[in-house]
């Protein structure tokens, strides 16, 4: 692996070479296949990729929430806080979950559970975690609820999660995140399933309260606009690996994955009305039918034949970047044609 | 303007709340209130809003899957709402509608082929051979393989799913198309798939789609005019060009401005919008946005008034009794509606 740099001291999450097997009735597949990262204290990372490119999985195992059939494989390194996650005993990873790392899950109504009220399940993790009372547990949860944005929060506490709306319950599920001060967010698609209006409400109040806090953040998200907004640092992944790893701003500015070039490429935007969109051709490989050298060279237009031989490295780029991609250091091989709606 | 192809007036629906021991009517919801729109040949209308708004209700009234409760619906000459049984049938064949879903909306236990060709026999249009035949080139036209016909859904992917919901579309060659939210469940880089072969279909066929999403990057990228909706109501409409640029109401504005943009530089003048949409059971009188709205002249008459449709510039109509006729004084900060028009594109 290229992670050569050491975890520093304001390095709140260090992921190192993390890999998560499922053993299915094809066989063995390996979703998650040596991902590693680091998030700054107060800082955000947004991990972005499409469906099944093992985003949300990486998120889960960072608190060991992964079942069986599923397993962190042995040289994983989760580092949080300087501890490390793989070795703690259940007793201390059940301290830190929710309390110094919280989830935010994409589906607040499959996450909450429909028969306590908000305000309980606030409280719950208030009481698990310190020795409040039942009463200033609940004294916190209202407070909670109402610096998220809840109007009358004592109303709404006593509330059940089919009585919120959509944008409600996620707020909600921030709340239950944020009432102990955790030093690290991991937001699962957060806006996701909400709508437009919402999601702008729910990004400046997850932004704020991380900002008042110094709490760092793992966003997982498809959209990159949302990683525009919230993010200091973006990794991209494709087909179980970091395929690119950027400050943002360079990242918007010069993509140098041809992953990310053609996702960046492929977004409808203003300005370009009724042309033809940029499209990568084919679709995103199952897991276990990933092939060997590139996994993105069936679909990329600048593939010659080291890509199907040979996996490319993540490679440095300096600055604090990194791609996987041959270009790096064979940049002639870039192809003129960009990745043209031809190829549809 | 030549007759449109597609006139919906004053179309209403009402769904009622039944509740208590005798399941009595308690009160209704109003989905629908008012609407009224013409589609031409040829064109993309978007109709665009948050959940709930009443956008797929009205997709569905026009095909009449679902009763309006009032209104007209006029195609290509025929009064759509008093059509009975065969002739209702036979008007849908030349109305038809792409789901979301494409998990949801192919049937698991029939092979594709069989689900492209169902409509083909219903209607009469081919049989045996000839069927099979175009079954084959309706397959090809949406960039799917041929020799797939006897693959069942459940071996195809989200955005190869939605090709084939497209196929049975146009297999009994209609002039218009409901797309309700055709590209949503897709990612990226299949999304843009889907968006170029539903441009390639319309200007090959000349076909007219009623486009009915929440996502505002795909609506300025395929519309050719846009109607907004909130809680049931048009609220604004005009040419896809003039929205995107001058939006007149405040919702529209507070829409437009909340999309991220995919740019890290961007300034961030955008309005945040207080609570959620009031719920459609129990409406706000007035304006229907009054609870949410930013105008600086809102004042107690927005909550009196219901605001009417009004064309404000030529071609463009907006509800909102503060914003007169003419006035070019849009309260959006310019700075965010400058930075949606000069975002940047990534060099590649």
């Amino acid at each position: 692996m290229t992670d050569a740099k050491a975890p520093s001291t304001d390095v709140v999450l260090s992921l190192r070479d993390v890999r998560v097997t499922f053993r299915t009735a094809d066989g063995l597949i390996t979703p998650v296949d040596g991902v590693s990262f680091d998030i700054v204290r107060g800082q955000t990372l947004a991990l972005v990729g499409e469906s099944g490119c093992g985003k949300s999985l990486t998120a889960l195992t960072i608190l060991r929430l992964i079942d069986a059939p599923g397993r962190i494989e042995p040289g994983s390194r989760i580092l949080f806080d300087g501890r490390d996650i793989l070795t703690l005993d259940d007793k201390h990873l059940r301290a830190i979950r929710g309390r110094q790392a919280a989830m935010i899950f994409q589906e607040p109504m499959t996450a909450l559970n429909p028969v306590y009220s908000a305000g309980e399940q606030i409280a719950e993790v208030v009481r698990t975690h310190t020795s409040d009372s039942r009463r200033e547990a609940w004294d916190k949860a209202v407070a909670m609820l109402g610096a998220v944005g809840i109007p009358s929060p004592e109303i709404r506490a006593r509330q059940f999660p089919h009585q919120l709306s959509g944008g409600m319950r996620q707020r909600v599920m921030i709340a239950m995140a944020l009432v102990l001060n955790p030093s690290l967010l991991i937001a699962d698609e957060p806006t996701t399933a909400l709508d437009v209006t919402i999601q702008a409400q729910l990004l400046d109040l997850l932004r704020d309260a991380q900002q008042a806090r110094g709490a760092s953040m793992l966003l997982i998200t498809h959209d990159l606009g949302v990683v525009a907004e919230s993010a200091q640092r973006v990794a991209v992944m494709y087909a179980g690996q970091i395929v690119e790893e950027s400050p943002v701003a360079e990242l918007f500015a010069s993509p140098q994955h041809p992953y990310t070039q053609g996702l960046m490429a492929a977004m409808p935007r203003a300005g370009r009305r009724r042309e033809r969109l940029t499209t990568i051709p084919g679709t995103v490989p199952p897991p276990g039918a990933w092939p060997s050298g590139c996994r993105f060279a069936d679909r990329c237009a600048h593939a010659w034949s080291r890509c199907t031989s040979e996996a490319p490295a993540l490679y440095q780029l300096g600055d604090g970047r990194t791609s996987r991609c041959h270009l790096v250091v064979e940049p002639e091989r870039r192809t003129a044609v960009r990745m043209a709606g031809a190829l549809a | 303007m030549s007759e449109p192809l597609l006139r919906v007036s004053g179309l209403s629906k009402e769904f009622p709340i039944r509740g208590g021991i005798l399941n009595r009517v308690q009160g209704s919801v109003r989905a629908v209130t008012d609407v009224s729109f013409d589609v031409a040949a040829g064109e993309t209308l978007a109709v665009v809003g948050e959940s709930g708004c009443g956008k797929t209700t009205t997709g569905r009234c026009i095909l009449r899957l679902i009763e309006p409760t009032a209104g007209g619906i006029t195609f290509d000459g025929v009064n759509l709402r008093t059509l009975r049984g065969a002739e209702l049938r036979k008007m849908r064949r030349h109305i038809q509608l792409v789901f979301q879903d494409p998990y949801a909306s192919l049937n698991p236990r029939m092979t594709i082929g069989d689900t492209v060709k169902e409509g083909l026999i219903i209607h009469q249009l081919a049989e045996g051979a000839a069927a099979d035949k175009r079954v084959h080139a309706l397959l090809d036209e949406v960039g799917l393989r041929p020799e797939w016909t006897r693959r069942y859904p459940h071996e195809f992917s989200g955005g190869q799913r939605q090709r084939v919901g497209i196929a049975r579309a146009l297999a009994v060659e209609p002039k218009f198309i409901v797309l309700d939210e055709p590209v949503s469940a897709l990612d990226v880089s299949v999304q843009a798939q889907v968006i170029n072969l539903l441009q390639d279909l319309q200007r090959d066929r000349g076909l007219t789609y009623l486009f009915i999403a929440h996502d505002l990057g795909v609506v300025e990228h395929l519309a050719t005019r846009v109607a907004v909706m909130y809680l049931g109501r048009i609220v604004e409409t005009a040419s896809a060009e003039v929205l995107f640029t001058l939006p007149i109401m405040p919702y529209t504005q507070a829409l437009l401005s909340a999309i991220p943009l995919p740019d890290p530089l961007a300034p961030r003048d955008r309005i945040v919008l207080e609570g959620d949409p009031p719920s459609p059971a129990d409406p706000p009188s007035g304006c229907v946005f009054h609870p949410r709205c930013f105008h600086p002249d809102k004042d107690a008459a927005c909550t009196q008034v219901i605001p009417p449709l009004e064309e404000k510039a030529p071609g463009h109509w907006a509800a909102c009794i503060k914003q007169p006729a003419g006035t070019t004084d849009f309260f959006l900060p310019a700075a965010a509606l400058r930075s949606r028009r000069t975002a940047v594109s990534p060099a590649t």
